[in-house]
C-alpha cells in the first residue's frame, strides 16, 4: 500500500545527477541564499528544534532549582533570566518559527503552486526571525558578562510596566527583549503576508477555497489573525522603547502614564498570540487524523467555520488574563462570557475529529500516536482554560502554578505532540526517507509519561496555592514533595526529545526509502517525488474534490460525488 | 497485539488525580501552612471555593465524557487486520450532528455564565458595613507597608486582622497602593488575590472567621526577590486585636540602657529609611521599626525574628535576601551589637 | 494518463474562467492591515491619555491646525489617482507631471510637519519627554511622518524608473499597488488629523 505512487506527470525528479558535487562552501552558499520555499522550510524546522532544545535546557534548570525548597542552586536573578528567556524562547523562536517552518513547505505543495508568493520577502522573513532570536540570545554575554548571567532580559515574558522602566530595569535586558522582538516581528508580518498572497493568489485550477486542505486553511487563517496580532506587540514595545530612551511617558506611573494601558496592548497581542501558537496544530491534526483514521474529516464547512470564528472570538478575550487588574465587575463579566464563548467553536473541533475517527481503520503509526495524544490533551487543557475563564476562581488560580499547567498543557501536551506527530508524518516528504518507528515509539511514550508526570502534577500545586515566577519557596509550605515530582517528569521528558533529536538525524541517513506517498494519503504534496523537485509541478495540477490523490485511487467512487 | 494500552494508565491516572485533589482539602478549618485555596477561612474564598466545585463537577463530566468516547474510539475503530486494504465507509459530516454539538456547549456556557456572574457581582460589590475596619496596603519591592489610617498605626509584612462572623460581622477592607511597580496581594485562604498598581488604586475585603495565622505571598513578579515578598495575616480574637492595636499606637520604646545603639540608628542613615515613631528618624523607603519586635519575622515574612537573624540582616541583608534593596551598613561587630541591642527593645 | 488532467474528464470540468486576486494587491492589503493596526494601539493611547497629563503645555495651548500640509496630503491622493488613470491611457509624460506632484505634495507636507515640531519645541517647550501630550502626540504624529517618509522613498524610487523611460502602461496594476500605499497613508492622516487636532482639543 505505501509504495503505491500516484504521480501527478512532471513531478518526479528526472534531473540528471550534477557531473562534480558541489564543494562546502558551495553548498551552504545555496542555503543561506536560498529562496525556495522548501529549503527556507526546513531551515525555519531546524531553528525552531534548535530553540526547543536551549528552551528545554533553561526548562530543566528551573526544574533543578525548584526540585527542593531553600535550593540554592541558581542565584535568584540568574532564575529570573532563565524563565524570562525560556518563555520568550519558547513562544517566539520556537512556536513561531514551526509554524511558518510547516506553512512554508507544505502550503505551496499543498495547493499546487511552484513556490511561495514572494520567495525574496519569505527569505528577508526567515533571516529577520533568525537575527531577532540571535540577538535576544546576545543578551546572555553582552553588557556585563557571563557572570550572573549577563544581560539578558528578567522581567519575565510579559514584562509588565513600571518593571520595564529605566528606573526599575537600568540594565539592558529589556532592551534586548524589546528591540529583538521588534525585528523577528518584523519577519513574522512578512511571513504572514506571504502565506495570505500565497493561498488567496496562487492556488492551481479547480482550488476553490472550500477545496483547499484544512492545512491551507488554518494557515491562511492564523497569518490573517498574525498581522492584527503581533503589530500591537510592536506597537508597545516601541513605546516602551521610547519610554526608556526618549523620555517618553507611556507607562511612566509618576507622571500620569498607566501599568494598566500596557497590561491591555500586551494582552490583546498576547492572546490571540496563544491562537497563533495553537492553529498549527489544528492543521496537522486536520492532515494527520483523517489519513490516519481512512476517512475524511468530518464536517469540513463547519471546521473551516469554527477555525474562522475561533480567530475572530480570540481577539474579545485579552482581559482575561486581567481578572485581577481591578476592572469593573461589568467589564469582568463581558470577559468571561467571550472567554467560554471561544471554548464553543473550540470543541466543535474536537467533536469533528473524533466524529472523524469514528468508524474508521484507525493505524496507530507514530504520527497518530501523537495526534491521539493531542486531543487527549488538547481536551484537558481546553477544560482547565474554561476553570480559569471563571473570573473568581481565576481571582485564586491567576498567576499560580495551576495556570502554568494549564498553558503547558496546551503548548506541550497538545502544540509540540501535534508538531512531533506532523514532523513524523512529513518527514519522509521532506527528506525521502521515513522516521524510525521503533525510536518513534519511545520517544512518544517517554514524553506521554513524563509530560503527564510533570504536568498533571503542577495543577495540583497550583491549587495549593504556589505562585509563578519564584525562584524557590519555603520547605514548610508543602509544596516540595509535588515540586520533586514535576522535576523528575521534566528529565523524562528531556530524554524523550533527545531520543527525537537522534532519531532525526539517524534517519536522515538510515531511515527506510519512503517513497512518494508511505501513508496513503490524499492531498497534492504526496503526489510529488520525495524529496519533490524544486519547481515542485512540471505542469499545474487541476483539482475536482478535497482530496485529489483519494479521487485518483479510487476513481470509482470520487470525493466530487459527494461534495 | 491488541493492548489495552490506554486503559491501565488511565485508571491510575485517575486514582493519583483524586488522591491528590483530596490532599489539597483541608480537613481542620483554619490556618495552615500549606495555603490551599480548597482550605479557606474567609467569605471571599469559600464563596470562590464552592463555585470552583461547581465548575469543577461540570469540567469533569465533560471530560468524562468526551473523554470517554475518544477512549472507545480508539479502542473499537483500531486497525486490526493491516492485511486488509479496504477503507472504511467515508464519511463527509452531517449538519444535525454539528447542529446538536454547538447548541449544547452554547447551553453550558450559559449556566456557566449565569452562576460565575452572579458571583463576581457578590464579591466585587459587595457593601461595605460600617463595622468595616479599613487598611491601606502599600506594596513596596520587596515587603509590605500596612497603615490601618483611622487607628493611627503603621507597620510591615504582618497584618493584623480581628476576627469576623456571620453573626458580627467585621470585615477589613484593603485598599490597594504601591510606591513602586505592579504587586499582588494573596492570601489563597483569605480570599482571591488582587494587583497592587502604582498609580491604580484597588479595593478588596476579608472577613476571616476563625482566628490564626494565615500564610501568602506576593503574586505578580515585581523584581529579584519577588519570591520571597511574603504575607502573614494574624487574625486576631477582639481581645488580642484590641490590645494589639493598643500596643502598636504607643510611640516607640526610650530604653536609655540601649541609648548607644539608638545614636547608631541615628547617626548611620538608618533613619533616612526607617521610621521609629517618636524619634527623629522618619524614614519611609522601608519597613516601620517602632513595634519591630512585636512581629515573628523580618524581611517580609522570610526570616525568623530572633537576636541572631536581626543581627545578621543589619550586617549583610544580601545574605538572607540576595538582591533586596537594604544595603549592607558596614558597620563594626560592636555596633552591630549595640544596634542589634537596640532594635530588640522595640517592642 | 495524461499529464495536465489529474482526473479523467477534464473535459467534464465546467468551463470556468480560473481567476485569482493578485498577489501583490492581497500583500499591499495585508500590510495595509497590520500597519492599521500599530496605529490603532498608538490612537488609542493618544486617546487614553487625553487630558491625563498632570503638568505642562497642553493641546490648547500650543496646537495650531497644520492647514498647509493636511491639503497638501489630501490633495496628493487625488493627484495620484490622476497619474494612475494617465498610465492607464499610456500618457507616460502625464503620468510622470502628475507623479512628480505627488512626491512634491508629500514632501510639502513633510516639511511642514518639520516646521510645525520646530515651532512646538523652541518656542512652545513641547517634547517627547515633557508631559504625556508630548510623548503621545509626537509619537502617533511622528509614526505617520515615518510612514509618509517611506511612501516618498517609493515614489521617488518609481520617478526615478519613469525619468529613465522604465515605466510602461503594462506596470500599471504595481503603480496602483503602491497607491494603495499611498492612499493609506493619507487615511491615515485624516484619522491621526481628527484625533490629535479636532477632538484631543
Amino acid at each position: 500500500m505505501a509504495d503505491q505512487t500516484f504521480p501527478i506527470g512532471g513531478t518526479l525528479d528526472l534531473t540528471p545527477p550534477r557531473v562534480a558535487k558541489e564543494t562546502f562552501l558551495e553548498w551552504i552558499h545555496g542555503w543561506v541564499t536560498t529562496v525556495d520555499h522548501k529549503r527556507l522550510g526546513i531551515l525555519y524546522l531546524l531553528y525552531a528544534i534548535l530553540f526547543l532544545l536551549v528552551g528545554g535546557a533553561e526548562a530543566i534548570a528551573i526544574r533543578i532549582q525548584l526540585a527542593f525548597p531553600d535550593n540554592h542552586f541558581l542565584a535568584p536573578d540568574t532564575f529570573n533570566r532563565l524563565f524570562t528567556m525560556h518563555g520568550t524562547t519558547m513562544v517566539f523562536l520556537m512556536g513561531m518559527p514551526f509554524l511558518f517552518g510547516f506553512a512554508n513547505y507544505i502550503v505551496p505543495l499543498q495547493i499546487g503552486a511552484r513556490d511561495m508568493a514572494f520567495p525574496r520577502l519569505n527569505a528577508l522573513s526567515f533571516w529577520l526571525t533568525a537575527f531577532g532570536g540571535a540577538m535576544l540570545y546576545y543578551s546572555f554575554i553582552g553588557g556585563s558578562g557571563l557572570y550572573g548571567v549577563g544581560n539578558a532580559p528578567d522581567v519575565t515574558w510579559w514584562a509588565y510596566a513600571p518593571l520595564t522602566s529605566k528606573a526599575f530595569s537600568p540594565g539592558h535586558g529589556v532592551d534586548y527583549w524589546a528591540l529583538s522582538l521588534i525585528i523577528a516581528g518584523i519577519g513574522t508580518l512578512g511571513g504572514a503576508i506571504n502565506i495570505i498572497a500565497t493561498v488567496l493568489s496562487m492556488r492551481c485550477k479547480g482550488m476553490t477555497l472550500l477545496r483547499m486542505p484544512l492545512f491551507a486553511w488554518l494557515m491562511l487563517v492564523v497569518s490573517g489573525l498574525l498581522l492584527i496580532t503581533i503589530t500591537p506587540l510592536t506597537a508597545a514595545q516601541v513605546m516602551l522603547t521610547i519610554d526608556r530612551y526618549l523620555g517618553g511617558h507611556f507607562f511612566d506611573t509618576q507622571a500620569g502614564g498607566s501599568a494598566v494601558v500596557w497590561m491591555h496592548f500586551f494582552w490583546i497581542f498576547g492572546h490571540p498570540e496563544v491562537y497563533v501558537l495553537v492553529f498549527p496544530a489544528f492543521a496537522i491534526a486536520n492532515e494527520v487524523i483523517p489519513v490516519f483514521s481512512r476517512k475524511p474529516i468530518f464536517g469540513y464547512p463547519a471546521m473551516v467555520a469554527a477555525s474562522v470564528g475561533i480567530a475572530f472570538i480570540s481577539l474579545g478575550v485579552w482581559a482575561h488574563h486581567m481578572f485581577t487588574v481591578g476592572m469593573t465587575s461589568v467589564d469582568n463579566t463581558f470577559f468571561v462570557l467571550s472567554t467560554e464563548l471561544v471554548g464553543v467553536p473550540t470543541g466543535i473541533k474536537i467533536f469533528n475529529w473524533l466524529a472523524t475517527m469514528w468508524g474508521g481503520k484507525i493505524r496507530f503509526k507514530v504520527p497518530m500516536l501523537f495526534l491521539t495524544g493531542f486531543l487527549f490533551q488538547f481536551l484537558i487543557a481546553g477544560l482547565t482554560g474554561i476553570i480559569l475563564s471563571i473570573a473568581p476562581f481565576d481571582w485564586q488560580l491567576h498567576n499560580s502554578y495551576f495556570v502554568i499547567a494549564h498553558f503547558h498543557y496546551m503548548l506541550v501536551g497538545s502544540i509540540v505532540f501535534a508538531i512531533f506527530g506532523g514532523f513524523y508524518y512529513w518527514y519522509p516528504k521532506f527528506s525521502g526517507r521515513m522516521m524510525s518507528e521503533k525510536l518513534g515509539k519511545w520517544h512518544f511514550w517517554l514524553m506521554l509519561i513524563g509530560f503527564h508526570v510533570t504536568f498533571d502534577t503542577m495543577h495540583f500545586v497550583g491549587l495549593m496555592g504556589m505562585p509563578r515566577s519564584i525562584y524557590t519557596y519555603e520547605a514548610d509550605r508543602g509544596w516540595a514533595h509535588l515540586n520533586t515530582i514535576i522535576s523528575i517528569g521534566g528529565f523524562v521528558q528531556a530524554i524523550a526529545v533527545l531520543i527525537f533529536g537522534f532519531n532525526l538525524v539517524w534517519s536522515y541517513y538510515k531511515g527506510k526509502e519512503a517513497g512518494n506517498d508511505p501513508w496513503d494519503a490524499w492531498t497534492l504534496e504526496w503526489s510529488t517525488s520525495s524529496p519533490p523537485p524544486v519547481y515542485n509541478y512540471a505542469v499545474e495540477p487541476e483539482v475536482r474534490s478535497r482530496r485529489p490523490l483519494w479521487d485518483l485511487k479510487h476513481p470509482e467512487d470520487p470525493d466530487w460525488n459527494y461534495e | 497485539m491488541n493492548r489495552e494500552w490506554l486503559r491501565a494508565p488511565r485508571r491510575a491516572a485517575i486514582a493519583t488525580l483524586s488522591l491528590l485533589l483530596f490532599s489539597c482539602r483541608a480537613f481542620a478549618a483554619g490556618p495552615q501552612a500549606t495555603p490551599s485555596i480548597f482550605a479557606p477561612a474567609s467569605t471571599p474564598a469559600t464563596d470562590i471555593s464552592h463555585l470552583a466545585y461547581f465548575v469543577l463537577s461540570i469540567v469533569a463530566g465533560i471530560f468524562i465524557v468526551v473523554g470517554g468516547l475518544l477512549t472507545f474510539v480508539v479502542i473499537r475503530y483500531r486497525d486490526r487486520d493491516s492485511n486488509d486494504k479496504r477503507e472504511p465507509a467515508q464519511i463527509y459530516g452531517s449538519n444535525q450532528i454539528e447542529l446538536a454539538w454547538t447548541v449544547i456547549p452554547i447551553l453550558i456556557v450559559v449556566v456557566l455564565f449565569l452562576t460565575t456572574a452572579r458571583m463576581i457581582f457578590a464579591i466585587q460589590d459587595a457593601p461595605k458595613p460600617p463595622s468595616a475596619l479599613n487598611v491601606t496596603v502599600v506594596g513596596h519591592q520587596f515587603w509590605w507597608e500596612f497603615r490601618y489610617p483611622k487607628l493611627g498605626i503603621v507597620t510591615a509584612n504582618e497584618l493584623h486582622v480581628p476576627l469576623s462572623s456571620h453573626q458580627e460581622p467585621r470585615p477589613t477592607y484593603l485598599k490597594l497602593l504601591s510606591a513602586d511597580v505592579v504587586h499582588s496581594f494573596w492570601v489563597p485562604q483569605l480570599a482571591g488575590k488582587t494587583d497592587v498598581i502604582p498609580n491604580h488604586p484597588n479595593l478588596t475585603w476579608i472577613d476571616p472567621q476563625h482566628p490564626g495565622v494565615y500564610v501568602g505571598q506576593c503574586a505578580q513578579f515585581c523584581g529579584v526577590q519577588h519570591a520571597k515578598m511574603l504575607l502573614r495575616v494574624y487574625v486576631d480574637t477582639p481581645e488580642q486585636f484590641a490590645a494589639w492595636v493598643k500596643n502598636q499606637q504607643q510611640p516607640g520604646v526610650q530604653d536609655a540602657s540601649v541609648a548607644a545603639g539608638r545614636r547608631i540608628f541615628e547617626t548611620e542613615a538608618c533613619m533616612n529609611c526607617h521610621t521609629v515613631r517618636g524619634t527623629a528618624a522618619t524614614g519611609r523607603f522601608g519597613p516601620d521599626l517602632t513595634h519591630l519586635m512585636s512581629r515573628n519575622t523580618i524581611a517580609s515574612g522570610a526570616v525568623p525574628l530572633n537576636r541572631q537573624t536581626l543581627r545578621q540582616w543589619i550586617e549583610e541583608p544580601d545574605s538572607m535576601k540576595p538582591g533586596v534593596l537594604m544595603p549592607a551598613m558596614k558597620l563594626d561587630d560592636q555596633q552591630l551589637d549595640e544596634l542589634t541591642d537596640y532594635l530588640m527593645t522595640l517592642k | 494518463m495524461s499529464a495536465t488532467s489529474l482526473i479523467p474528464n477534464a473535459a467534464a470540468l465546467p468551463g470556468e474562467e480560473w481567476r485569482l486576486p493578485s498577489r501583490g494587491r492581497v500583500a499591499m492589503f495585508c500590510l495595509i492591515i497590520g500597519e492599521s493596526a500599530i496605529f490603532t494601539i498608538f490612537v488609542v493611547a493618544y486617546i487614553f491619555y487625553i487630558g491625563k497629563s498632570l503638568y505642562g503645555p497642553t493641546p490648547q495651548q500650543v496646537l495650531e491646525i497644520p492647514v498647509f500640509g493636511t491639503i497638501c496630503l489630501l490633495s496628493s491622493s487625488f493627484v495620484i489617482w490622476l497619474a494612475e488613470r494617465a498610465l492607464e491611457r499610456n500618457k507616460i509624460k502625464l503620468f510622470g507631471a502628475f507623479w512628480a506632484l505627488t512626491l512634491a505634495l508629500g514632501v510639502f507636507f513633510l516639511v511642514d510637519t518639520g516646521f510645525e515640531w520646530h515651532t512646538l519645541i523652541y518656542e512652545k517647550g513641547l517634547t517627547i519627554s515633557t508631559n504625556l501630550f508630548g510623548t503621545t502626540f509626537y509619537s502617533l504624529v511622528g509614526l505617520h511622518a515615518t510612514h509618509v517618509l517611506f511612501g516618498i522613498v517609493g515614489l521617488t524610487t518609481v520617478l526615478i524608473f519613469t525619468l529613465l523611460g522604465k515605466v510602461r502602461e503594462e506596470h500599471c496594476e504595481r503603480i496602483q499597488v503602491l497607491a494603495l500605499y499611498w492612499h493609506f497613508v493619507d487615511a491615515v492622516w485624516v484619522v491621526v488629523f481628527t484625533v490629535v487636532y479636532i477632538l484631543g482639543r
